[in-house]
């Protein structure tokens, strides 16, 4: 690898290994794998339920130590310093309002400082939460909920995002259209994103490069770059090319 | 979210049956306790049943004039009332404590469940001997009596609810790298509000039992006392008149911690 390249890497993952102990037994999830996120780039994660993809998430964000292999972040930062975490369902605290739940990182963090707070705010504003803050989560619906919880993580200024089937929660009709909204919002935010989904059209719709993990142990089986015109998910589907893909990665994730 | 003030029609009427039968509810709900005192008092008038055996309404309201005009009335319910109140504070207090530290320590909590399980399970009353010997025959005695029959209750009801907090809000928490302070001050204590307040609840009701029954082991004054003494001496109007009195007491007592239900959850929201 030349130099410019390695300076781009976010993310790297070398040689990991992740094995579970539980009292009847051990389980093996991911098995030496190997990959890199560059900065500004929106990787999808993709492979069969349960061959621990959450395990990626949860061993990028140092919530796992990885039982070989190594994991690093550029700049050395872990955990909470560089990554904003966003969960299947939202999460949000149903006692606190829509403002008070987006400031919960700062105050987590210690930094809920005037300038933070404002920052997080002005987020809001612009993607159309404005009118809601005060609101209490119950009185949203589920994509305005799905907002809230991505300003929430955007709170902290994180470099990284990490999506585990962020919206898998959602109804079909909902979850195609804040599919694309929260997207757009990543990707006006130029934030490095890193998705796992078993959905294999979400991760077409969304992501610059695709990895695709075999069933347990998880190994990266194959990388693609894909080259659409666009990046608006709605778009990306109408494209010929979506179905090529899917076909594709269809064909792969059965091997 | 504001308040719709302009109603269509259709709506007012509705608005209108809604509170019609509501109105209705309470009538018939107050009316039926009228009919049963007549038909008590009215049993008692005629001697249908000798009133020395079950008393009547008048009999006990002239008991709880009598009582009250040389004021040891307010000296019983003084005392059951100081006790009842400080062995559920205790008990609350001190159960939610015990808790939270059960919930920050697997090992502790591991360490001492099955206690616990026996604990709740032991008849409080067996401690009575006991619980003389060691606290005498004042209100030391049945305070503690108060808190033994409360705290397990309270523990094992806090602590389901410290547990049962949501798995998944506490990853959140902990990917945005919360200590495990902030996860028990953010997170747990919150959410387990609604366990909170079911808990006083339940504990309002043990604490009545607990002072009672402590009374009715060792005292020499309370509405339990007075119940036991009446009983005794075959004055069957002075404990029917302290019964009606705890009715209104732990009656008055559970809306209070219904008032604070309101207040916490409007505060809460959860």
């Amino acid at each position: 690898m030349n130099e410019q390249i390695d300076k781009n890497v976010v993310l790297e993952f070398d040689g990991v290994s992740m094995t579970y102990h539980t009292k009847t037994g051990e389980t093996l999830a991911a098995k030496d794998m190997s990959f890199c996120v560059r900065e500004g780039e929106f990787i999808a994660v993709i492979g069969p339920s349960g061959c621990g993809k959450t395990t990626v998430l949860s061993l990028a964000a140092g919530l796992l130590k990885p039982s070989s292999g190594s994991i690093r972040v550029r700049g050395g930062k872990t955990g909470a310093e560089i990554f904003g975490y966003m969960l299947q369902r939202d999460e949000l605290f149903p006692w606190r309002t829509v403002e008070e739940n987006i400031f919960l990182p700062l105050e987590i963090q210690k930094k809920n400082t005037a300038e933070n707070r404002r920052r997080a705010l002005d987020l809001a504003e612009k993607y159309g939460l404005g009118n809601f803050l005060k609101h209490y989560p119950d009185q949203l619906s589920g994509g305005m909920r799905q907002r809230a919880a991505l300003i929430r993580t955007l709170a902290i200024q994180p470099e990284i995002l990490l999506l585990d089937e962020p919206f898998s929660a959602l109804d079909y009709q909902t979850r195609l259209s804040v599919c694309d909204d929260v997207y757009n919002i990543i990707r006006s935010e130029k934030k490095t994103a890193l998705l796992v989904t078993h959905d294999i059209s979400e991760a077409i719709s969304v992501a610059d490069r695709i990895l695709v993990l075999s069933a347990r142990p998880a190994r990266v089986v194959a990388a693609h770059e894909l080259e659409f015109g666009s990046t608006v998910p709605l778009k990306r589907r109408e494209s010929p090319r979506f179905s090529v893909w899917f076909e594709l990665l269809w064909k792969e994730l059965n091997i | 979210m504001k308040k719709q003030t302009n109603y269509s029609p259709e709506h007012a009427l509705y608005l209108k049956k809604v509170r019609r039968g509501s109105a209705v509810v309470q009538i018939v709900r107050i009316g039926l306790l009228l009919v049963i005192l007549g038909i008590w008092e009215l049993i008692a008038d005629l001697q249908l049943v000798d009133p020395f055996i079950i008393s009547s309404p008048s009999r006990i309201a002239a008991m709880i004039g009598d009582l009250a005009s040389d004021g040891s009335l307010f000296y019983h319910i003084g005392t059951t009332l100081w006790e009842t109140l400080a062995g559920f504070a205790i008990a609350v207090v001190f159960g939610t404590g015990i808790a939270l530290a059960l919930w920050w320590s697997d090992t502790a909590r591991r360490v001492l469940e099955p206690y616990i399980v026996v604990l709740n399970s032991l008849p409080k009353i067996a401690l009575g001997p006991v619980i003389i010997v060691w606290f005498g025959t004042g209100s030391t005695a049945i305070v503690f009596m108060t808190v033994l029959v409360g705290i397990i209750v309270a523990i094992m009801n806090m602590l389901g609810g410290f547990m049962a907090t949501d798995q998944n809000k506490i990853l959140l928490l902990r990917s945005m790298g919360a200590s495990k302070l902030q996860i028990l001050t953010k997170l747990v204590i919150p959410s387990a509000i609604p366990q909170f307040i079911g808990m006083l609840k339940i504990c309002v009701g043990m604490a009545w039992i607990g002072s009672i029954m402590g009374e009715y082991i060792v005292s020499k004054a309370g509405l339990g006392y007075l119940i036991v003494y009446g009983g005794q001496v075959f004055k069957l109007d002075l404990v029917m008149a302290a019964t009606a009195i705890l009715c209104v007491l732990a009656a008055g007592m559970y809306a209070l911690v219904a008032l604070a239900e309101k207040f916490l959850v409007k505060n809460s929201r959860s």
